[in-house]
């Protein structure tokens, strides 16, 4: 049995995995929910419900000038993750030391990748 | 009742400065923090308790009683005048008692809102970007190299480990810091903190109350840091801590203010599991009970008998 929550991530997981909008039908086709059924996707006004949802909580947001409405991802799972991490970064008293401890376990060619993303930053 | 005032007033200044500062600065806590935690939770009790009591004590002076003081004010609060026998100094004794209590109360509850609508949004972001790690119910890993570990509390928990911090732990570490924050849920480290952190934005200004947070938040770690050993041992949750310094768990509670431990923190933390002092006798274990008993009976006590 899904749940909403789950069925709020595997929407999330269709959308991020898409470069264009969807419909809630195409989403629909995308999602499989295994019952005791077997396989089947779920209805067309549930994941209009999820997308609801998501559009609540700043996941996702829809376009509504046109018929039917196409919803695509806000940010992407990264950005989120970013989200996530910033706020819990933003409490420690010693940020600088779990960016450096990061570093410390950084691999070589990790290094030349962050140093060239911070030249590319300082440049921009 | 001027005895009764200066009682309450005395109780007030000792709770408010002296006794924090000795306390804050005492040996003993790291040995048994769990005490130490409750005596810090009956001094701030006690003290907003008798800095209110003698402010009720001197403004209702007149009556001599709160019930017949409230009687007589009540009546006239909205339409005015006051009572004759109120003069100015009662009356703002008593208007500065119902402001202090009111402020407490508000920031009390609005510390409270905002760690739970920050929390609600971490849940959010939890469901939908970490996943369950194997073995251990009810945490998660976050596909993030940076190594860090911290808990969701409240009605809802959770605990969140980075895939850095998984891969740069041993199994055994791993668990140790899994307990650690189980530890903080277990015992509901976010409530005995919220007062505090409550206390410290009501009063910004209030020297101890940085310092009193401070000391309880080294507290909280300590015990989740025997929560983590008795589960682990000592040796392990050194080496958890060690490699992963004072950064990687910036408090654990999901939700911004307040006070992340830090290095000094560790340090002290460090220092009690390595060479942990003697258990506190009971001698001094009932003493500190007995002390956090008075704190908070005594302007209770002073209250409830001026009430009728």
């Amino acid at each position: 049995m899904a749940n909403l929550g789950d069925l709020e991530r595997s929407v999330m997981e269709q959308l991020w995995a898409s470069d264009a909008t969807l419909t809630a039908n195409e989403l629909r086709d995308r999602l499989t929910l295994v019952g005791d059924a077997g396989e089947r996707s779920p209805a067309t006004t549930t994941v209009l419900t999820v997308l609801a949802r998501l559009e609540r909580k700043g996941f996702v947001s829809r376009t509504r000038d046109v018929r039917p409405h196409r919803y695509r991802a806000l940010l992407s799972r990264e950005e989120h993750t970013a989200e996530l991490m910033h706020e819990v970064l933003d409490r420690s008293s010693d940020r600088d030391a779990a960016l450096a401890r990061f570093i410390g376990t950084a691999t070589a060619h990790e290094t030349a990748t962050l140093r060239r993303l911070l030249d590319e930053l300082a440049r921009n | 009742m001027g005895a009764v005032a200066a009682l309450l007033g005395a109780l007030a200044v000792a709770l408010a400065w002296p006794i924090p500062v000795a306390l804050a600065r005492a040996a003993w806590p790291a040995r048994a923090p769990g005490l130490a935690l409750a005596l810090w939770q009956a001094i701030a009790l006690g003290g907003a308790l008798s800095m209110i009591g003698c402010l009720v004590v001197i403004g209702t002076t007149p009556d001599g009683s709160i019930v017949d003081a409230a009687a007589s004010l009540l009546p006239h609060l909205l339409t005015g005048p006051l009572p004759a026998e109120f003069g100015v100094i009662d009356v703002a004794a008593l208007t500065l008692a119902a402001g202090l209590a009111v402020h407490l109360l508000l920031n009390v509850a609005a510390t409270a809102a905002r760690a739970e609508r920050e929390r609600r949004r971490q849940h959010q972001l939890i469901q939908m970007l970490t996943n369950p790690l194997p073995g251990e119910p009810g945490t998660r890993v976050l596909a993030h190299p940076v190594p860090l570990a911290y808990c969701v509390p409240g009605l809802r928990t959770a605990t969140v480990l980075t895939e850095g911090l998984v891969a740069a732990l041993s199994r055994d570490e791993l668990r140790a810091v899994v307990a650690h924050e189980r530890t903080h849920l277990d015992q509901l480290h976010h409530l005995v903190l919220l007062s505090f952190r409550a206390w410290h934005s009501a009063l910004p200004w209030f020297p101890i109350a940085n310092r009193a947070e401070r000391a309880v938040t080294v507290l909280t770690e300590m015990l989740a840091d025997d929560g983590a050993r008795r589960a682990t041992g000592p040796a392990v949750l050194v080496g958890a801590l060690t490699l992963l310094g004072s950064s990687a768990e910036p408090g654990a509670y999901a939700d911004t203010g307040g006070i992340a431990p830090d290095s000094e923190m560790l340090t002290a933390r460090l220092d009690r599991l390595e060479t942990p002092g003697p258990e506190l006798g009971a001698f001094a274990r009932s003493a500190i009970v007995m002390a956090a008993v008075l704190i908070v009976a005594i302007p209770l006590a002073a209250m409830l008998a001026i009430v009728g």
